[in-house]
């Protein structure tokens, strides 16, 4: 098993289904010679041609709309928007064709493709290069929404999306995209979308959680179990939308406290899909306290210089969950 | 043209020192193309005489045949004003006065080429094998009449104005990659060709050499706003040739030249010769849709100038000329027009069913459970008020 970084997965995640389908094609900024300017598709045009390693022009909206009219004719593109900042240049076509042309066809066109794109802070990233606005797209009936953690779901779930027959938005983690390697197995693993996972069982607290927060939320669970004696249940979303209600909802029942941790902003953000459907789906009554939100405030993504302070962190989750545990 | 012997704006501005772009010599000098003059194209004049040597001669199936189109999308058009002012029919936007473009741009594409449709575009649409029962029902706001029929290699018709035209270049793109020597057409207006991504498409399709034909239909008019307020250079096709596209400039209401310029274009476009703008001038001489009043914002004595060029006109002189038509065969023509578009409402009216229970049934390929849950909140609510 090669212990590989996130960039590596998910290059090997691409490589594998250009391999294996020859419908499969890769477009956007700088992604041929250059392997994007993460170096996700390093080495693909080499190996598959300009033809289906496609450098395109500088246009979000181009990149998007000429991928959709290419899964109109039944290729399968994967679209990389170099930041996803920039792909609110695109939410003309995400909009009007990407998640609408099958429902607008009563089924006849598949919009099979993939929006890949970098998201998050944490990179020390000039302005427009740190936003996490999974939220547009997660209100956006027709696609969904896909949020690795780390390397070895990272390419499972980017299999998973290649293979869906409807558009999947792909957000990844860039502040992880290095920080640390995973074993991955030699074959191919896939992984199902539109389900959640519980990546520790625990009996005290629920914490929800999804993409590069779900780092520092190990650590603060490692210290809420080691020094506060709290034992958590932490669930990785993986899938924005759909999301998993079943799974949170097993949870919060059993635990009866929540907190959801994300780098999005507060107002409708993830966080707030969550709680909702916690108060909807019979958790009330299991509730022996609030639940909470930890999340960017709802301000623009600040200059590089203060985001250390801008995003939650670790003593962030272990003091709400201390407060949640002694509510009374 | 009918304004061939005007200088255009453009013309006018540009100072004739400068030397014209692609022209320069040096490290600045132009890649590949020549950046030189729009070519425009008029076969028949206003009187319907055909241009010294321009005749195409096609056949005279083909010519009838053309003509019926160009009438029928009349007829329809009538009808369903009358329609929607009857409460009958959703809100339309009427094609009086583009049937030259609607039929010139499409008559050459065989079923496996593609065409992407606007809104106004219902002419082609028909030529292109979309039932007038069909259409009635895409207007009259039935979710089955947005489709394209089985076997129309069609996309379903923008609303959004110039949202179709970059999925109409990607579909050419995955055509030249796929070796299929077929090509796609592309209908949009004066007003889309201010949207950015029209411009973005037009540069994609350039730098991918895609099998594609922009057809831009200038009827002057968007909505209220004036090509002059539109852009200020009044010559749409310039804007080809900046992205590298060949680009030319037609009557489009001359239907023997839209048929050619089209024709070629495509026929490049299948060649592997890459892209062709076509910017048809003609005039929306009525609303821009049944929720418009244009006599707020047009002096109509524009219009009058507008019907001595009536399309349709034009090219019955040219008909009668060559013996293929006289003026009761146009007659019958036009009543057995509106006879079948008179069937299709009947038809329409007899058949189109609003599906309140089918809406939840294409917006993925596997419905997800949250959106389960909220259809059977929604089948509740039909079944409390009574809605089968």
């Amino acid at each position: 098993m090669p212990s590989i970084t996130m960039v590596e997965s998910l290059n090997l995640a691409l490589d594998e289904a250009l391999a294996q389908d020859n419908r499969v094609c890769l477009m956007g900024q700088d992604i041929g010679v250059n392997g994007g300017v993460f170096r996700v598709t390093k080495g693909l045009q080499a190996r598959y041609g300009k033809d289906r390693v496609m450098d395109s022009p500088l246009a979000e909206c181009g990149i998007i709309g000429t991928a959709v009219g290419m899964a109109i004719y039944g290729m399968k593109p994967i679209a990389e928007i170099q930041f996803s900042g920039f792909s609110l240049q695109a939410f003309d076509q995400i909009e009007q064709n990407m998640s609408r042309l099958r429902n607008r066809t009563q089924g006849r066109f598949e919009i099979s493709m993939v929006m890949r794109t970098p998201y998050g802070g944490g990179i020390r990233a000039v302005e427009h290069h740190s936003e996490s606005r999974e939220t547009y797209w997660a209100h956006t009936p027709g696609l969904k929404v896909v949020i690795p953690s780390g390397p070895r779901n990272a390419r499972s779930l980017l299999a998973a999306a290649i293979a869906d027959p409807d558009p999947v938005v792909f957000y990844e983690p860039k502040s992880i995209y290095r920080a640390f390697r995973e074993d991955v197995p030699e074959e191919p693993e896939t992984m199902p979308l539109g389900k959640a996972q519980v990546v520790r069982p625990g009996e005290d607290i629920t914490i929800i959680s999804y993409g590069a927060m779900i780092r520092p939320v190990r650590e603060a669970v490692d210290d809420l179990s080691d020094q506060h004696g709290i034992d958590v249940e932490l669930i990785d979303l993986l899938t924005i939308s759909p999301m998993d209600t079943t799974t949170l909802v097993e949870s919060v029942r059993k635990t009866g406290r929540c907190i959801v941790v994300h780098e999005g902003h507060r107002t409708c953000g993830i966080g707030a899909e969550v709680v909702a459907r916690l108060a909807e789906h019979g958790s009330f009554e299991y509730l022996v306290a609030p639940l909470r939100r930890l999340t960017a405030p709802d301000l623009p993504f600040p200059y590089f210089q203060v985001e250390q302070h801008f995003l939650p962190d670790p003593d962030d989750v272990v003091e709400t969950a201390c407060e949640l545990m002694n509510w009374n | 043209m009918p304004e061939a012997n005007q200088p255009t704006r453009a013309e006018q501005n540009t100072p004739s020192e400068v030397p014209p772009p692609g022209h320069i010599d040096g490290p600045f000098d132009s890649r590949s193309i020549d950046l030189g003059r729009i070519e425009s194209l008029q076969v028949l004049d206003e009187h319907g005489q055909v241009e010294d040597g321009l005749d195409p001669k096609y056949d005279d199936e083909t010519l009838l045949k053309v003509h019926r189109a160009m009438v029928l999308t009349r007829a329809f058009d009538a009808r369903m004003l009358a329609m929607q002012r009857q409460g009958q029919m959703g809100t339309f936007a009427p094609n009086l006065g583009q049937e030259a473009c609607m039929i010139g741009q499409v008559w050459s594409l065989g079923p496996d080429d593609w065409f992407a449709p606007s809104y106004r575009s219902f002419g082609a649409q028909i030529w292109r094998g979309w039932s007038m029962e069909h259409l009635m029902r895409l207007w009259a706001g039935y979710h089955s009449g947005f489709p394209p029929p089985d076997g129309v290699k069609d996309l379903p018709f923008s609303i959004v104005i110039g949202s179709h035209v970059l999925p109409s270049v990607g579909l050419a793109m995955a055509m030249r990659r796929a070796q299929d020597a077929h090509c796609a057409v592309v209908n949009f207006g004066d007003g889309a060709f201010s949207q950015g991504s029209v411009s973005e498409a037009l540069n994609f399709a350039a730098v991918e050499q895609a099998p594609i034909v922009f057809v831009c239909e200038n009827n002057g008019w968007a909505i209220s706003t004036p090509i002059d307020k539109q852009s200020g250079n009044d010559v749409l096709a310039t804007r080809g040739l900046g992205f590298g596209v060949r680009s030319l400039r037609v009557d489009g209401n001359d239907i023997l030249a839209m048929m050619m310029a089209t024709q070629e274009a495509c026929r490049r476009a299948r060649e592997g010769q890459g892209p062709t703008l076509i910017e048809a001038v003609t005039y929306r001489m009525s609303l821009h849709t049944t929720a418009d009043d244009p006599s707020v914002y047009r002096d109509e004595s524009l219009v009058d100038a507008w019907k001595n060029r009536c399309p349709i006109a034009r090219f019955e002189t040219y008909l009668a000329n060559r013996n293929l038509l006289s003026s009761e065969q146009a007659d019958q023509v036009r009543a057995a027009c509106e006879q079948e578009v008179l069937d299709a409402r009947t038809q329409f009216r007899e058949t189109a069913v609003a599906e309140p229970r089918q809406i939840f049934d294409h917006l993925y390929a596997e419905m997800p459970d949250e959106l389960e849950e909220q259809r059977l909140e929604y089948l509740r609510r039909l079944d409390r008020k009574g809605v089968k």
